[in-house]
């Protein structure tokens, strides 16, 4: 390969946070008309070094090459005027806008003859629409330009982002996590439009940390960790395990060990439950199961199916209709949650950011969110900043938080890390029953396997726990016995080893398992 | 800004003039009464039409307003001085005195704005705190300079207030002329409807500029590059930023048109309305103003209606007071000026009690931009 054909090359790219060297002399080049992965775990430094490209940030150090030629891109315009786009993980949209309001914004003149005297010139509305139509056929992108962003679907509202960048004249696309947040169906979607934009000449970097997709889309892949590319891979030659090494620096069991479970007595029993949503309807409506102490029970089910309901009343956070819930052999039906918090109940919320932490406050006050009204946190009225220190050094240690220090906000932890820091202080204490909904949505395989251990790890040491995840592969891992909910109801309850993942998959989509 | 909204705000008004006309219809012909109402209206509308205008700008762009109230009271202040000082030392005519006043009370709400800016964009200051600021800061020097120069022995004024400039004069549209002369040609008379249409045409100039302000201002928000970036920063600024706008840039130069419609306002009060200034004459007007601009929605034209439903209970109040003899016994508590005082204040807190609706502000709103 000369380096002609290089439509990118960075060289040497140095960037430091405070605290943090978050890109050390990286190098990385994209090819025309590839699709060069960049994989990493949530905190490699993949977004810096993007962000360094689309000009949000400044490097310390290195060079950016764009055909050759070395550039200077200080801005987010200048790397628009040499044709990079990006699309960020959260879209930069905004949702009251139109499509074409949000596409045409900041570029509203630029394809223009009239362009821009006066910022007051009339909105060419028509001109604009006309030319996303052109897109939308160009590249097989269906969209309608007068449609209200925030009340579309988020794969549509990603080919927004798409064609906002392609709207620029853009041949280098960044594509920054782009199937975090989409179903599986969107995802081929996504894949399918990818392989069209390649075709079309457009060169792109897709930056993620879900090998499957690596592997299935890619042309080249380059690994980051910790701030340095490690290794780069052909992704015909690889496979899984490898990547998944690279990306976190050891092996990895990318599915977790476990013995055979030795259930005992039960620890929590829900009899009956009937819960209502804000319509005042049944979306929990007469549910009864229990959890033993030492095994897993997962909730199996596609999203939105009561599963999120029913957590929320056995943590006591949303009134129960009818039914009865017993904890460690406790009436807790109906309860505050500081009540069935020291009955013994763990709970990992399915929102970590909004309802798992207080995103404003330190990590070390995040983790006593449990317990501070208790010695030895509290006299009186009063926070013992001593105990809160000491307990926080202890459990950032035991639980391998990654973060500058226990002083700075949960908001400003990656993903995994902050989920780190919700377990640390949910198992901080005696527990009888943990309740983990959805744990590992959003986080990287390092996290993950991490998580997974501990959830097998807490069940070997005899607590009960309650697994409720909409991936049925984590289902399958980790659970002793699997039930079923379909549309507020337990449909089946089987043991983990008799049954398929077809038959499973089945009883998901309501069919009868009668 | 829909149109349950609109039909709300002119079923109150409709109320009030209703009133009015059921009980001084026998002295005068209807359409007149509605007619000076509708004038008095819009007139008295005027320093909230600019106040509410003066906050979408603000807010449009991310940045919440509060301070609106002491803009609108240190530019009437200034803009009263200035012109003042043009006519009284230089001997200035009344006109360019008064447009030289303008100029300065636009100048005063810029400048304070620009304060507002830089405490709430540059510094990240809450913006309630800011405004609460500029709020203050407004009471205090203007109480301060107004007794200085006015009422201290040996000031600049001699111990006294000069005789002003005045007010701005109305501007008279031929309309009444051009009615009569219609029919004439139909050979009928109409000098009632003339002199309706030219009670509500022929206004003052900024009362006049707040109307057409608020069209201007529509078409900025909503038709313009302008608008549309300054919309962007007040929704999502992260957004605006990664296309390549200038948040810093948006959220300033809207704040400071904001300030200067602000003291608009303000000169509508001391150049105006009546020539002469008293201590705290803003008397709430600011905060009414971002009432109107709630109800409205964060619109123009929503924020201009619920301005006129202020207007019109002034209206109302006028013209009880000149209809008091005719108010019939049953209605006795309308001679009452404290009950009829009240009217506008409590429209106020009814508009604001989200009958109509919900509110939404700009996302951003009230939100200081980290990168």
């Amino acid at each position: 390969m000369t380096e002609n054909n290089l439509v990118l090359q960075a060289k040497g790219i140095t960037k430091k946070f405070p605290g943090v060297l978050a890109n050390d002399h990286v190098d990385f080049d994209l090819r025309a008309g590839e699709i060069h992965a960049l994989l990493g775990e949530n905190g490699a430094g993949k977004s810096t070094l993007m962000n360094i490209l689309y000009g949000l940030y400044n490097q310390d150090e290195g060079e950016i090459f764009i055909n050759g030629k070395p550039i200077n891109i200080s801005t987010p315009n200048d790397a628009i005027g040499h044709g990079i786009g990006m699309v960020h993980q959260h879209f930069m949209l905004i949702p009251v806008f139109t499509v074409a309001e949000n596409i045409m914004l900041g570029a509203e003149t630029l394809h223009r003859e009239k362009e821009a005297k006066s910022p007051l010139v009339k909105l060419d509305r028509r001109e604009v629409a006309q030319r996303i139509k052109e897109l939308s056929q160009q590249y097989g992108l269906d969209i309608n330009p007068n449609a209200i962003v925030g009340e579309l679907p988020v794969g549509i509202q990603q080919r927004v982002e798409i064609i906002k960048a392609l709207y620029r004249n853009a041949n280098i696309l960044i594509l920054d996590e782009p199937s975090a947040v989409l179903t599986p169906q969107e995802v081929e979607d996504l894949f399918r439009i990818m392989r069209e934009l390649t075709r079309r000449g457009v060169s792109i970097i897709f930056i993620t940390h879900k090998l499957k997709e690596v592997l299935a889309v890619t042309d080249r892949i380059t690994v980051m960790r910790s701030g340095r590319v490690v290794g780069s891979a052909d992704p015909k030659q690889t496979n899984q395990q490898e990547l998944a090494s690279m990306m976190v620096g050891r092996e990895v069991l990318l599915r977790v060990k476990k013995e055979a479970s030795n259930p005992g007595e039960d620890v929590l029993q829900v009899d009956n439950l009937h819960v209502r949503d804000l319509r005042n309807l049944d979306v929990v409506s007469g549910v009864s199961f229990d959890v033993r102490k030492g095994e897993v029970l997962g909730i199996a089910g596609v999203q939105g199916n009561g599963q999120t309901e029913l957590v929320e009343a056995l943590t006591g956070l949303r009134p129960t209709k009818e039914g009865r819930v017993t904890l460690a052999g406790k009436d807790v039906t109906g309860k505050p949650p500081r009540t069935i918090t020291e009955a013994g109940l763990a709970h990992i919320p399915e929102d970590r950011q909004r309802h798992g932490l207080v995103l404003s406050y330190p990590v070390a006050d995040n983790m006593i969110l449990n317990t501070y009204y208790l010695s030895p946190f509290a006299k009186g009225i009063t926070i013992q900043q001593k105990a809160v220190d000491d307990q926080a050094q202890r459990l950032i240690k035991n639980f391998d938080v990654r973060t500058p220090s226990a002083y700075v906000t949960a908001s400003k932890l990656s993903g995994g890390n902050q989920q780190k820091v919700i377990v640390a202080r949910e198992l901080s204490r005696k527990i009888n029953l943990l309740i983990a909904n959805q744990p590992t949505r959003g986080l990287d395989v390092g996290s993950i396997e991490y998580i997974h251990k501990e959830i097998i790890s807490l069940r070997d040491q005899g607590v009960g726990v309650l697994l409720v995840s909409a991936e049925l592969d984590e289902i399958m891992a980790l659970s002793d016995r699997i039930a079923v909910m379909y549309r507020g109801k337990v449909v089946a309850i089987v043991a983990a080893d008799k049954v398929s993942r077809d038959q499973l998959g089945l009883w998901m989509a309501g069919s009868n398992p009668d | 800004m829909d149109w349950k909204r609109f039909g709300f705000i002119a079923l109150i008004i409709a109320v009030l003039f209703t009133i009015v006309v059921l009980i001084g219809g026998k002295s005068q012909p209807a359409i007149l009464i509605i007619s000076s109402m509708l004038g008095t209206t819009i007139a008295v509308a005027t320093p909230l039409t600019l106040g509410a205008l003066s906050g979408i700008y603000c807010e449009r762009s991310g940045v919440v307003n509060i301070g609106i109230e002491g803009m609108m009271l240190a530019a009437a202040f200034f803009g009263w001085l200035g012109a003042i000082y043009m006519s009284s030392i230089f001997g200035f005519q009344a006109l360019p005195s008064l447009l030289v006043g303008l100029l300065i009370a636009m100048l005063t709400g810029g400048l304070f704005a620009a304060l507002h800016a830089l405490l709430s964009v540059t510094f990240k200051v809450d913006q309630i705190i800011g405004g609460t600021v500029i709020n203050i800061l407004a009471v205090g020097v203007t109480g301060f300079l107004n007794r200085q120069l006015f009422f201290e022995k040996g000031s600049i004024f001699g111990g006294q207030v000069p005789h002003g400039p005045g007010t701005f004069t109305t501007i008279y549209i031929p309309i009444d002329k051009a009615v009569n002369g219609l029919c004439g040609l139909l050979g009928s008379d109409c000098s009632v409807a003339a002199k309706a249409a030219s009670d509500v045409l022929s206004q003052k100039p900024i009362a006049m500029a707040a109307v057409l302000l608020v069209v201007v201002s529509h078409y900025i928000l909503f038709n313009t590059r302008w608008g549309l970036r300054t919309r962007a920063v007040g929704e999502h600024p992260k957004a605006a930023d990664t296309v390549g706008i200038n948040v810093t840039f948006m959220r300033y130069a809207n704040v400071i048109i904001g300030g200067a419609l602000a003291g608009l306002g303000g000169a509508y009060m001391t150049l105006e309305s009546i020539a002469s200034f008293e201590p705290l004459m803003t008397n709430g007007r600011g905060f009414i103003a971002l009432a109107a601009m709630i109800f409205g929605n964060w619109t123009p034209f929503g924020a201009w209606s619920a301005a006129l439903v202020f207007g019109a209970s002034q209206a109302f109040q006028i013209k009880l007071q000149l209809f008091r003899e005719l108010i019939p016994a049953q209605w006795s508590f309308l001679q009452n000026a404290y009950v009829v005082g009240m009217v506008p204040y409590l429209l106020t807190m009814l508009i604001l009690t989200g009958i109509i609706g919900k509110n939404i502000p700009p996302a951003a709103d009230g939100v200081a931009y980290e990168k």
